[in-house]
């Protein structure tokens, strides 16, 4: 009897919940994301993940924005004007704007939100914006930023976290802890975050842009294994998946109520050649032939077509070949063993020649590198691949410890930010402490120059010059993909692999 | 009695202070520079400075300890590097998400394995044993990551039922909070169930060789009295104190289940903070899953106590 009792109340139970769980699916006034990773902290001059930057551009919109074709479009500015000796960027920005706590978006606010950038001591923009001297507001709705230097990137930079405004009521008041609850001038504003589980955004009823937003609600929920990512998307527990596998990609495409959205990345993947700081002195660092060697070596084609199944674009520079900076004249270079082979003799190096190459742990990482491995061995290098845990490898890299690392940087839209911090001599990010004079004068003269057919021309010369040495020796760009179902429209995919809200909406 | 309690409830402080030296130290031994990890992509000579400092990663270890337990005393078990949430409040958020999915994995392994266990035992050799033995090896071999996608295909995808991930507060729509954990809570309770299973079986063997299950057969009682009222009963204390232990592993050990239902609990909380080298966050979660482990410990040996007069005295 017991039993019986317990299975009526069981099915009952059960019934119920999945009455409970189609409800959910019916709900369409709540767009739900599902992006790879938990972000770290919503303040936009501390935030660091690509990851958070996605979620930024729900709620925290930027004095500038881009398009398809990377134009510089305005957002919260209207216009741009930059001074014939470069040193002066005056800003006009767009009347009536507020923030999510009824703050006006004035030339005082802008100013304080780029000095807070600039100033506050945990700040991730400083490098950003480290050209600006200062800002000055000319009048209610314009400011202007001095410069201390040209600085061409700058506005590039400004389409990102360094552009986006903060209440500077809010600011204040929290200080370091404003991400906790953010307050910008976005689509949406902050309503609870849940650590690893969901960010919750509301309709901003005084945005300046309401009259293109029509879902009610946006929830970003971390999901870190792509698969699940995938079938929650499939099951309708999600609308729009960011980062799936180049190997789902058929499954997605096949499946009549998907929608697969695709554009060319900004960063790459390149082998960074320890050249500097190579405690063992060993051949890739002391002989740019033996660096062109294992570049030769590789058939980066063949990569991209096992690995990635076709899906991916093989690069040879620090822009994929879509870009407008691409230097066409010098293409990606076949494979050639013969050539290779020549090299190393040339070179005068006793084979195999031996490299450490260490690459972050991760299933397509791994399998990149096993490939190279298998190639390069042909034409005399024994590679020993390491494989180390992502958060060890940064300051493996830093100490030297490596001849080869393998890894991808997310990319900016300005060809500045993807080659300055990892080739200039004593930059940052140049963790294999390369440095040639006439490379950083280059990179200086393509920093100070506005004009785009200038500045197209240094690049063409630096690019010669970075080919011939090999700091990093690029192999492909990823195609940012991303999966939505059928019944969202308007989505769009930018380069910069955020996800914009506005203009979607539920069929 | 109550000397047993105050002997217990005193060997506690010095098992958390050894726990946190111990947890402290290790994770010195983790490589990787919390800073730099913070930084990612960003990596800001000045801005790295700036962290080492505001979360004196520039001291000393020791100095750092001390720090960090003067805090411990006060209530403030540090703030995350990453998201610069109190720790205090990430383990408020985390803690009853956990305990909910642990205690009801818990409920389904006691409502599969006891009966399980007792049936395989009473009708030991026959075809109900063996079915039985050959759900708890399945149970034990079968991986909780794979269990899960493979139920997230069929109850999600195929049927539709269920939601595939995600977490709902029993507080917000209890209805949609045991849709969103009973998948995961099968995973976890069908791998202790198995345990469960093997452990009642043999307990339940045992007790029905003794002679006082014999004097009650013979005095005629029926067999269902004497396998509920008698065998079972003795037979079951060493396995709710079992359950107990298994409810304190589940705490932080739930970790592969959660990241595939995306459950956001303990398990998750401690593994990304260990990826990302959020000491603070790290430290507190070990220290409240141990507090809270020695406690469940420290209940189930008084529930012991207190169903076997024998263990007074």
């Amino acid at each position: 009897m017991s039993f019986v009792r317990l299975t009526i109340l069981a099915s009952a139970l059960l019934t119920s919940l999945v009455g409970a769980a189609q409800t959910q699916v019916q709900a369409q006034t709540t767009l739900r994301i599902g992006i790879a990773e938990d972000p770290d902290i919503l303040d936009p001059s501390i935030g660091r993940t690509y990851v958070g930057r996605i979620v930024f551009s729900a709620f925290c919109d930027k004095l500038f924005d881009i398009d398809e074709k990377l134009n510089i479009v305005p957002q919260l500015a209207l216009s741009h004007e930059t001074s014939a000796d470069g040193k002066e960027m005056t800003i006009k920005l767009r009347p009536g704007v507020k923030f999510h706590d009824g703050e006006p978006l004035d030339a005082e606010a802008a100013k304080f939100s780029i000095e807070r950038h600039m100033t506050l001591p945990t700040s991730f923009r400083k490098s950003e914006l480290a050209s600006v001297d200062h800002v000055e507001v000319v009048d209610p709705l314009t400011i202007k930023l001095v410069l201390k230097t040209a600085y061409s990137p700058l506005i590039a930079q400004l389409t990102d976290r360094s552009g986006m405004m903060v209440s500077p009521k809010a600011a204040k008041e929290a200080g370091d802890k404003f991400g906790l609850h953010p307050v910008c001038a976005g689509p949406y504003k902050f309503v609870e975050r849940v650590q690893q589980d969901r960010m919750v955004f509301e309709k901003f009823a005084d945005y300046w842009n309401k009259d293109n937003i029509h879902i009610d609600r946006v929830v970003f929920l971390p999901i870190v294994d792509a698969t699940v990512r995938l079938a929650n998307l499939k099951s309708g527990g999600l609308d729009l998946i960011e980062r799936v596998l180049a190997t789902d990609i058929k499954d997605v495409r096949a499946d009549p109520k998907l929608v697969l959205s695709t554009a060319p990345e900004l960063g790459y993947q390149g082998l960074t050649i320890n050249i500097g700081n190579d405690k063992t002195k060993g051949p890739l660092s002391q002989s740019a032939k033996v660096r062109q060697a294992l570049s030769l070596s590789i058939d980066r084609e063949a990569i991209n077509q096992v690995v990635f199944n076709g899906e991916f674009t093989p690069g040879n520079q620090w822009v994929s070949p879509t870009h407008p900076y691409y230097q066409k004249a010098f293409p990606i270079p076949g494979r050639d063993i013969g050539k290779a082979k020549a090299l190393l003799k040339e070179a005068g190096v006793s084979l195999p020649v031996t490299v450490d190459y260490m690459v972050p742990k991760g299933t397509e990482y791994e399998a990149v590198a096993q490939v190279v491995q298998s190639m390069a061995a042909e034409a005399g290098f024994d590679i020993k691949v390491r494989v180390v845990e992502f958060a060890t490898t940064f300051k493996q890299a830093q100490a030297g410890e490596f001849q080869v690392f393998q890894i991808n940087w997310s990319g900016r839209i300005d060809p500045d930010g993807n080659s300055y911090i990892f080739m200039r001599s004593k930059a940052p990010q140049n963790d294999g402490v390369y440095s040639n004079p006439e490379a950083d004068k280059l990179m200086e003269d393509g920093r100070a120059t506005s004009n785009v057919e200038e500045r197209k021309a240094i690049y063409g010369k630096l690019t010669k010059v970075l080919l011939d040495d090999l700091p990093i020796i690029y192999i492909y760009h990823r195609t940012l993909l991303i999966a939505h179902t059928k019944k969202l429209e308007g989505y769009r995919q930018m380069p910069d692999g955020l996800v914009r809200v506005v203009g979607l909406k539920f069929k | 009695m109550l000397n047993f309690l105050a002997r217990r409830i005193a060997q506690i402080v010095p098992t958390l202070f050894f726990v946190s030296v111990l947890i402290f130290s290790l994770q010195q031994l983790l490589p990787g520079d919390p800073a730099l990890v913070m930084a990612g992509e960003e990596r800001d000579p000045a801005a790295i400075e700036q962290i080492r400092q505001q979360y004196k990663l520039d001291q000393p270890i020791p100095v750092q300890y001390v720090y960090w337990l003067k805090g411990v005393l006060t209530g403030n078990f540090g703030e995350s590097l990453r998201n610069k949430m109190p720790v205090r409040e990430l383990i408020a958020q985390k803690l009853p998400v956990t305990l909910q999915l642990g205690s009801m994995a818990i409920l389904i392994a006691f409502l599969i394995g006891i009966p399980a266990g007792i049936v395989s035992a009473v009708k030991k050799g026959t075809v109900w044993d063996y079915g039985a033995n050959l759900f708890a090896l399945w149970g034990i071999s079968t991986p909780n990551f794979w269990l899960g996608i493979l139920m997230i295909f069929l109850f999600s995808i195929h049927l539709g039922w269920l939601p595939a991930s995600g977490y709902v507060p029993l507080t917000e729509d209890w209805r949609a909070s045991l849709a969103a954990t009973i998948m995961p809570a099968f995973v976890l309770g069908n791998a202790i169930s198995a345990v469960l299973m093997r452990h009642t079986r043999s307990a339940m063997l045992q007790v029905l060789e003794s002679d006082y299950v014999r004097t009650a057969r013979a005095k005629g009682l029926s067999e269902r009295s004497v396998i509920l009222k008698h065998a079972m009963r003795n037979a079951l204390t060493p396995i709710i104190t079992l359950g107990a232990l298994e409810l304190g592993t589940l705490l932080s050990g739930a970790v592969l289940t959660e990241q595939i239902f995306s459950i956001p609990g303990f398990g998750k909380l401690i593994v990304d903070a260990v990826f990302n080298r959020d000491y603070a966050v790290v430290q507190g979660v070990v220290l409240v899953t141990a507090t809270v482990y020695i406690t469940l410990n420290l209940v189930a040996d008084v529930a012991y106590i207190l169903v076997n007069p024998r263990l007074r005295g």
